[in-house]
């Protein structure tokens, strides 16, 4: 076994790695099978339309995963993750829209119909390769990375740390959400990139497609987690966890401060793109308000009401919070925003380890609750005990 | 090393050659306020030296300069004779193997003990080095020898939040270890520690110090007077005084403005 596979096989005790493996299958192979062989009366099948809904809260839960590595480990609040989201998410549609060829209403198989509407005769340089599948799946990586590598690089030497740092990353995402926004810029404008047919040549109006867009998002999702995961329990997750609480000390030791959080925060925008490129097939469009800095703001709800600084806690967060955002906006969509507001004060206020942590007291206190005389632990608590 | 570190002015050449540590005319000002004022000292390699002066008096932002933290404003910061450490950063001066254990002890809290020592190990530091690094048998040996010598060795599992005052301060005194730097400073080592502790930590710096060249400032005498070594009094950020700890106690300057208040 070389070096990185005994990490990774050291990396969690046996239960957690089967817990791992059980809540991936159980995504990856139960969900589809309850969907694709169960007829749609049968009390256990999942209609298509929630396996979509289940692959969009993945990427949400891809992208709290994300901001988590940078946040909670590094201790850097971006405020601007939804722009690698975006970017991942555009870099997708380009592929979509040169997959539709002749087939837009202008019919002209060199240019997407908004570059026939705006009059331009040719396809901008920027365009060119995104026919290709691979070259786009490199690209999903490469946009946001090189952004975060810049960003990130210019911010980081600079010692730009805490609410300034939430602030300019807040700045970037809405100066990206601006230029979209123009025609000129060739990414479709106010409309963004739609009307996508089909995918790697499977069309995209069919179930069998989203089940498996969902199925990709899955395991894309179970190894970002273990990327993640590699990342935070190698020395760098403890220099990363050094930095969130003590940065200057770290730099007295030796350790580059400015490359551990500029790996962190490349890898972190890569996942976010990676989320991106997953979730525009699966809703069909991409558009300039992806970078809305209040999108940005909702990627930070979603980890601090998980968890931070625990992997899991902001997938768990991201699916909850969207889990309830869909009830609510179907039941009273008024009070939405509100719940949002109140469970972030709540969160801030008496959770500061989120869901996570809650589970965390809620063991504690039982394992408490048992009698304490016994010198052998008891098999079972008496609940009656105390509270 | 970078070969521009390597540009003096001759007069430095004979002093400098023969030291570990070099300031010549250091001043820092913040706004205005000259908290070095034109600094000049030595230390000889392998020597142990104690600053010593009131509040204010500026060794902790003498040390900042050296660690580079704070850039001086005027003035000549030479490390090993050559190396101009005012062209560096606070991780290359610390790879260059000077160690620095703050006033206040400041150590990873949500770490473990033993993780604390480990990031403080000497080791390859870059970025892709550090994630793919593992702990090799002979490196566990060294972090489990530095947790015997400061007394840490059953609590090397909990995390370090949950120390004392006191065993903060050594844990932080072992990371100097694990670090095993040539030069190594110390910014009030004692401060809030017992009497006996006061001891063990003399005893513990004279160990360290059989083999590198330390820089300790104190508040404490009894402590200054168990280092039993050079002593340097700093006053309004230049040097008043200089020698073994009887004779600055009886320099008539510094019973003025120091022990004699
Ligand atoms: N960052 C700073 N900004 C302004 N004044 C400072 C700063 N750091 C230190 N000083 C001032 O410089 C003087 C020397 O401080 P310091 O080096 O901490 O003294 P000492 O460690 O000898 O007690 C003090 O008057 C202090 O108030
Ligand atoms: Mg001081």
């Amino acid at each position: 076994m070389g070096p990185i596979t005994r990490r990774l096989a050291g990396l969690e005790n046996r239960k957690g790695w089967t817990a791992v493996l059980l809540t991936v299958l159980g995504f990856a192979l139960v969900v589809p099978v309850l969907n694709m062989a169960l007829e749609p009366g049968h009390p256990l099948h999942v209609p298509t339309y929630v396996v979509q809904l289940l692959g969009k809260y993945l990427c949400y839960a891809m992208l709290a995963l994300a901001l988590d590595l940078v946040w909670g480990f590094a201790g850097a609040l971006s405020l601007g993750h939804g722009a690698f989201f975006a970017l991942g998410g555009y870099v997708m549609g380009m592929y979509l829209m040169r997959q539709i060829g002749d087939r837009g209403v202008y019919g002209n198989a060199e240019l997407p119909d908004f570059m026939v509407f705006l009059n331009w005769d040719s396809l901008p340089w920027y365009w060119m390769g995104f026919d290709s599948f691979a070259f786009t799946a490199v690209m999903v990586l490469i946009v946001p990375g090189v952004l975060a590598f810049v960003f990130g690089w210019l911010a980081f030497r600079s010692r730009i740390t805490g609410v300034y740092f939430s602030i300019i990353t807040q700045a970037m995402t809405y100066a990206l959400m601006l230029a979209f926004f123009r025609n000129e810029m060739g990414f479709g404008g106010n409309n963004g990139l739609t009307d996508f047919k089909d995918i790697l040549g499977f069309s995209m109006s069919r179930d069998s497609t989203k089940v498996g867009l969902y199925v990709a998002t899955v395991l894309m999702l179970a190894a970002a987690y273990l990327a993640a995961r590699f990342i935070v329990t190698s020395r760098l997750g403890r220099v990363l966890l050094a930095v969130r609480d003590a940065e200057s000390r770290v730099r007295f030791l030796g350790h580059s401060v400015t490359g551990a959080k500029l790996f962190a925060f490349v890898v972190s925008a890569m996942i976010a793109g990676v989320a991106g490129a997953l979730y525009v097939p699966q809703v069909g469009i991409i558009n300039p308000s992806e970078f809305s800095p209040a999108n940005s703001i909702e990627i930070a709800i979603w980890t601090a009401v998980g968890g931070r600084g625990t992997l899991f806690g902001p997938i768990l967060g991201a699916m909850s919070v969207n889990a309830a955002k869909s009830f609510f906006t179907g039941v009273a969509p008024e009070v939405w925003l509100f719940f949002l507001g109140s469970l972030f004060v709540v969160v801030t206020l008496f959770l500061p380890k989120g869901l996570v942590g809650l589970f965390g007291l809620l063991k504690r206190r039982q394992r408490r609750a048992m009698p304490k005389a016994s010198p052998t632990p008891a098999p079972k608590a008496t609940e009656e005990t105390h509270a | 090393m970078p070969e521009n570190a390597v540009q003096q002015a001759p007069r430095h050449d004979v002093l400098a050659a023969d030291s570990i540590l070099y300031l010549d005319g250091v001043t820092v000002s913040f706004d205005g306020f000259k908290a070095l004022n034109s600094l000049s000292f030595i230390v000889r390699p392998g020597e142990m030296r104690t600053i010593i002066g009131p509040n204010g008096a500026g060794k902790t932002t003498m040390m900042d300069v050296i660690t580079g933290k704070t850039r001086p404003d005027e003035g000549t910061v030479l490390y090993d004779g050559n190396v101009d450490l005012t062209k560096h950063d606070e991780a290359a001066i610390a790879n260059m193997g000077i160690g620095r254990k703050f006033q206040k002890p400041t150590v990873f809290e949500n770490l473990t003990v033993f993780e604390n020592l480990e990031l403080a190990l000497k080791g390859p530091r870059g970025t892709f080095a550090v994630l793919l690094a593992r702990l090799m048998g002979e490196q566990r040996d060294r972090i489990d020898a530095v947790l015997g010598t400061i007394r840490l060795t059953d609590r090397a599992h909990t995390s370090a939040g949950a120390l004392s005052h006191g065993q903060k301060q050594w844990l932080e005194i072992g990371m100097l270890f694990a670090q095993d730097p040539r030069f190594l400073m110390l910014d009030e080592p004692v401060a809030g520690m017992t009497d006996a502790e006061t001891e063990q930590t003399a005893e513990l710096l004279r160990e360290i110090a059989r083999d590198r060249s330390v820089l300790v400032v104190e508040h404490d005498m009894e402590f200054v007077r168990n280092l039993d070594c050079k002593v340097t009094v700093l006053h309004e950020g230049s040097v008043l005084a200089e020698g073994s700890l009887a004779k600055v106690q009886a320099d008539e300057r510094v019973i003025e403005v120091y022990l004699g208040r």
